[in-house]
């Protein structure tokens, strides 16, 4: 009778033993994350400025937020930043990969040279450009020392430019990730398919345009998924390359929340930009996890 | 990536396959050039910087850089060079990537082997946390690294990248044991195993390389990360990335260029070797955590 409840005892214990070993950083994820997230949403409905405070002002914050023109500057560069960004980026990573497959010789020491790039900071990665396309000392003074006395670049200084100085700066980064997904795509591509067409006497133009690249759907949503939420991220790049100057010509939403959260205390607006923030990757992250969650049933 | 038999290969004349190779090489030289820029400037005299060509090599070749950024440099207000801020980031990364792996694995067990109602759900939150903009968690960080004593201090970042690294640790381990035969795990419980005697016993032995990619994965966010380090420890116990941006940012004196490419290798170095030395599982990682099929 005794051994009989001991057993018992232990069988409950056993199938319990799972969900105590993960609850506590699932605790931790809801805490940190899913707290976190309704603490800020709430914070961005109320008059916090230095501190926290809890005294609610409705829709205030995002009103406000809206009429702040460095936020239109912010929204603004965002826009051109990330569309820039991710077409580059795709054009290059599907030209270098669909390159790449031809039977390279030396493919072996061109992928990691392409690639490398994704392994640094782009602290690392700003401060390199940073002084790289620097008009005083970078590649227009060296243009200048080569004989070519015309040439000029020095967009990093220029308000209207600067911001496509960070577009170069972070397809240098990421291009070759994104040739990576596609060169994975192109190479779990089914051969018969296309040794039929050939047979067919189908053209390399129409082999790629018809079969090949439609093929490549799920590199390009990935490819794209990934890139937009990189590019709304940006931050550490921005102050590395430029600190969102000249002025503010080259703010973006992430360091528009952080000059204003903690440098400018105004801690309900940074908060409200930091909701929609979040907003926007949900937007794209959400319906994309979601299929890729039920596909796997 | 795996380097299947390529078959898709055009049928090309001569011209297009030039047109291939050098289209190939230029974009290796656009690859190199900034890595090829910090090296050979960090091994310059000043002068030769300012004064000449920023692509040529050294006419004179000098460590100074290296050794002021190590350990000379003004970063903020303290001349002590990168050194400190470089253990900083050590102390930081290994505990941190300990910690998360062991999590993830224990998750990702749980997740595909002691499957229960609602555990689609609890993933699918652990890994939408993967993806959030970290801006949306930064102020209630700050107050809860306050509460808890710890904001400034190298701990106090350990525990934020250990809590923002469980989603991306728990994400690999789950797709990997997905593909392990549950029958084993179901056989070994028969035979009267446990819990975690099935887990050290069965799964553990076999997860070497996704474990190395867990690894690669979580040592190269954290050790890149500036965001967290500069909201969280930006004093003496900021992380060797912060600590570059001060170096390089700071407006006083004379602006050392040399110093700073050497700073940033440094700062580079131990992801990059990383990199050269296991770029395999680099890549799957990176591929992991973007096509999750």
């Amino acid at each position: 009778m005794a051994t009989n409840t001991s057993v018992d005892l232990r069988t409950r214990l056993q199938n319990w033993l799972p969900k105590l070993v993960l609850a506590p950083s699932f605790a931790l994820v809801l805490i940190f994350v899913y707290g976190f997230i309704i603490f800020t949403v709430y914070l961005s409905f109320t008059d916090s400025r230095m501190l926290p405070s809890y005294g609610l002002v409705g829709w205030e914050n995002y009103s406000k937020l809206f009429r702040i023109r460095e936020w239109d500057v912010a929204i603004k560069n965002l826009a051109i930043f990330a569309s820039l960004y991710i077409v580059i980026c795709t054009f290059i990573g599907l030209f270098l990969a669909i390159f790449l497959d031809q039977k390279i010789r030396g493919e072996g020491v061109l992928r990691p040279i392409f690639l490398y790039p994704m392994a640094l900071s782009f602290i690392v990665t700003g401060t390199a450009w940073k002084w790289f396309l620097d008009p005083g000392i970078g590649i227009e003074n060296t243009m200048h020392l080569w004989g070519w006395e015309s040439f000029q670049f020095n967009w990093i200084k220029d308000r209207n430019m600067a911001i496509y100085t960070i577009v170069i700066a972070a397809v240098w980064q990421t291009s070759g990730f994104v040739m990576a997904m596609f060169l994975a795509g192109l190479r779990g591509i089914d051969t018969e398919i296309l040794k039929a067409a050939q047979m067919d006497g189908a053209s390399n133009w129409q082999m790629y345009r018809r079969i090949i690249i439609p093929q490549l759907r799920p590199a390009f949503l990935s490819a794209f998924v990934i890139l937009c939420h990189l590019a709304i991220k940006s931050y550490d790049l921005v102050i590395a390359l430029t600190g969102g100057g000249p002025g503010n010509a080259t703010a973006v939403p992430a360091t528009f929340m952080y000059s204003y959260t903690f440098t400018r205390n105004q801690m309900g607006i940074g908060a409200s930009s930091a909701v929609i923030m979040l907003m926007t990757i949900a937007a794209i992250m959400v319906p994309y996890l979601y299929s890729e969650l039920r596909e796997k049933k | 990536m795996s380097v299947a038999s390529q078959d898709n290969a055009m049928r090309t004349g001569r011209a297009a396959r030039v047109f291939i190779y050098v289209f190939l090489l230029v974009f290796a030289l656009f690859y190199l050039l900034p890595f090829f820029i910090m090296l050979v400037n960090s091994v310059k005299p000043l002068g030769e910087i300012t004064g000449g060509n920023m692509i040529a090599l050294p006419k004179v070749w000098t460590i100074e850089p290296w050794l002021s950024a190590w350990s000379t440099a003004q970063i903020g207000v303290e001349p002590t060079g990168l050194r400190p801020y470089f253990w900083n980031s050590i102390r930081m990364v290994v505990p941190a990537v300990i910690i998360c792996t062991i999590i993830g694995a224990l998750n990702g067990y749980i997740l595909t082997k002691w499957r229960f109602r609602g555990d689609t759900l609890v993933f699918g939150l652990m890994l939408f946390s993967c993806f959030i903009p970290f801006q949306i968690v930064l102020i209630p960080m700050a107050r809860i690294l306050g509460i808890l004593d710890i904001s400034g201090t190298t701990s106090g970042l350990v525990l934020v990248h250990v809590v923002y690294g469980i989603g991306f640790s728990t994400l690999y381990f789950r797709n990997y044991y997905a593909a392990f035969p549950t029958e084993l795990v179901r056989a070994a419980q028969i035979d009267g195993a446990g819990f975690f005697q099935i887990f050290y016993r069965i799964l553990l032995p076999s997860s070497g390389p996704i474990a190395v990619v867990c690894v690669i994965w979580l040592f190269t966010n954290i050790w890149n990360d500036f965001l967290f380090g500069a909201s969280f420890a930006s004093g003496g116990a900021a992380p060797m990335t912060v600590a570059l941006n001060n170096l390089v940012n700071s407006s006083t004196g004379v602006r050392e260029y040399n110093v700073h490419f050497a700073g940033a290798i440094m700062a580079a170095l131990p992801t990059l070797l990383v990199y050269i030395v296991a770029g395999r599982y680099f890549v799957r990682g990176l591929m992991a955590g973007s096509v999750k099929g």
